[in-house]
């Protein structure tokens, strides 16, 4: 599973971080960024739970 | 008291607030519930007596707040808001700029981008321990000032107060006027005029602030804003700009410390668990903000075609409400909503809002929620209400729903 963040749409609200800090951080910005290619199996719930928290929907899986 | 023409409407013996705001101590009044269970969308008066759509379901205020294209915060020119006194446009311009809350993308990213590196998690962090030591200061301010105390007046103002003034550059020393102004200007209950007016003090105090800040920009958000962006903001935007970090800042969590202390108070058990159990606030703090949603709608959008919600077509121009506490009791999202359970943490709440307007101070508000409940519950361990519960004072009438005091003991 990879993740797609789509950093023109990230509004900062950092909801991913709080949902999967090993998956996403914030830059200086606080923009979105993805921190692994690929998503470790047991953190697909965490992947997927981080998705469906951002408000902005600048995230979304790719298979 | 004043009331405003809504609230003659709807009853001779006490006037009530518009019904999207209304509650029975914590809970939304079972009407909203059952607009949610049946049409899903009702057609309410705000408190200006214009038709509003109001939207219940979870799925539904998601859409709406997610969809910014056609539901607006913008205001079409020649909008008119009945009692509002007609001022000339650039007047109108003027106050309005730099309010985040009335504009839509791009121009909202192009402000909401300056202000966010303010706000990272990382940021938060770097900061936690100046709110811990600001939560200790007032433990001590209201252990001396009882029992029994105001955990109010004492306690939860204070601490979002101070942060957010020591935030953004604003003295304490007026907090009097800036918290009177700030609790009266959003209460429905206190005359359009006298509301305006207050707004209009309010920026002039700001304008001030904006004005030394141009001048020595200090090492504070409007410091930093004046440095790397002065040269694209204009003094009406900076303006606009920290006048609603203030607002928000102070009367968001404030709220949220007093109506959810008074919650924790009401459940014991669930008040030991915090108090105990160092895992139990994050949480918590969440559940609390689900349950308690003080924000009954934020900003009515304004649709910008005809749009169909909940299977109700919508024709442009229309003027709609959605209900953050509906949503959040919406048992389509979450099971049992009507109970507060502070174990099961809540994700997904719309106590924030969604969409690009979603609260840019949510990390320093949980932050500071994170601090505050479990230090004043371990200070306080046999922390009570000093009054009766049927005497609590809410703030019925409030954009922002929540205590207008509360007495504790301990």
């Amino acid at each position: 599973m990879k993740i797609v963040a789509d950093r023109e749409v990230c509004i900062q609200a950092g909801n991913c971080v709080m949902a999967a800090d090993t998956l996403f951080d914030q830059d200086d910005d606080g923009i979105v960024v993805v921190l692994v290619d690929e998503v470790p199996e047991d953190e697909e719930d965490h992947a997927r739970e981080a998705v469906k928290l951002c408000p902005s929907q600048a995230l979304r899986v790719a298979d | 008291m004043a009331r405003t023409p809504a609230a003659l409407r709807d009853g001779d013996a006490s006037p009530l607030p518009p019904l999207h705001m209304r509650r029975d101590a914590f809970s939304p009044t079972k009407e909203l519930g059952e607009i949610r269970e049946s049409s899903g969308v009702r057609i309410v008066e705000n408190a200006f007596g214009m038709a509003v759509y109001l939207v219940t379901r979870h799925e539904d205020v998601k859409e709406v707040l997610s969809d910014h294209a056609r539901f607006s915060n913008g205001r079409p020119p020649g909008f008119v808001v009945p009692g509002v006194p007609d001022v000339p446009a650039e007047v109108q311009a003027s106050a309005r700029a730099g309010n985040l809350l009335g504009l839509d993308p791009p121009e909202h990213q192009r402000l909401r981008r300056m202000l966010t590196p303010e706000f990272t998690i990382r940021r938060m962090k770097r900061l936690e321990p100046r709110i811990v030591e600001i939560v200790d200061a007032q433990l001590d301010a209201l252990e001396n000032a009882g029992p029994p105390a105001d955990l109010v007046a004492n306690f939860a103002l204070p601490i979002p107060s101070l942060v957010i003034c020591e935030l953004l550059g604003v003295p304490y020393d007026d907090r009097d006027d800036f918290h009177r102004r700030s609790a009266r200007q959003l209460d429905l209950s206190i005359p359009i005029p006298e509301r305006l007016e207050l707004v209009r003090r309010g920026r002039e105090y700001m304008a001030s602030l904006v004005e030394q800040s141009r001048r020595h920009p200090g090492d504070d958000i409007l410091g930093m804003l004046v440095r790397e962006h002065g040269q694209q903001l204009t003094d009406d935007e900076l303006i606009g700009i920290a006048g609603l970090l203030l607002l928000a800042g102070h009367e968001t969590t404030s709220n949220m410390v007093g109506l959810g202390t008074l919650a924790l108070l009401r459940h014991p058990d669930q008040l030991a668990a915090v108090r105990d159990d160092p895992d139990a606030i994050g949480p918590a703090v969440e559940e609390l903000l689900r349950w308690l949603s003080i924000v009954h709608s934020g900003i009515p959008r304004i649709t910008t075609t005809d749009v169909e919600i909940a299977g109700v077509h919508l024709h442009a121009g229309q003027l709609v409400f959605v209900s953050l506490p509906s949503g959040n009791r919406d048992p389509d999202f979450i099971d049992s909503p009507e109970v507060l359970d502070v174990r099961r943490g809540a994700p997904g709440h719309l106590a924030f809002g969604h969409g690009v307007h979603h609260c840019l101070g949510a990390p320093l508000a949980r932050m500071e929620m994170r601090i505050a409940f479990p230090a004043l519950l371990r200070r306080f361990p046999n922390l009570a209400l000093a009054e009766d519960f049927a005497d609590v004072q809410f703030r019925s009438f409030h954009f922002i729903y929540g205590l207008k005091s509360l007495q504790v003991t301990w």
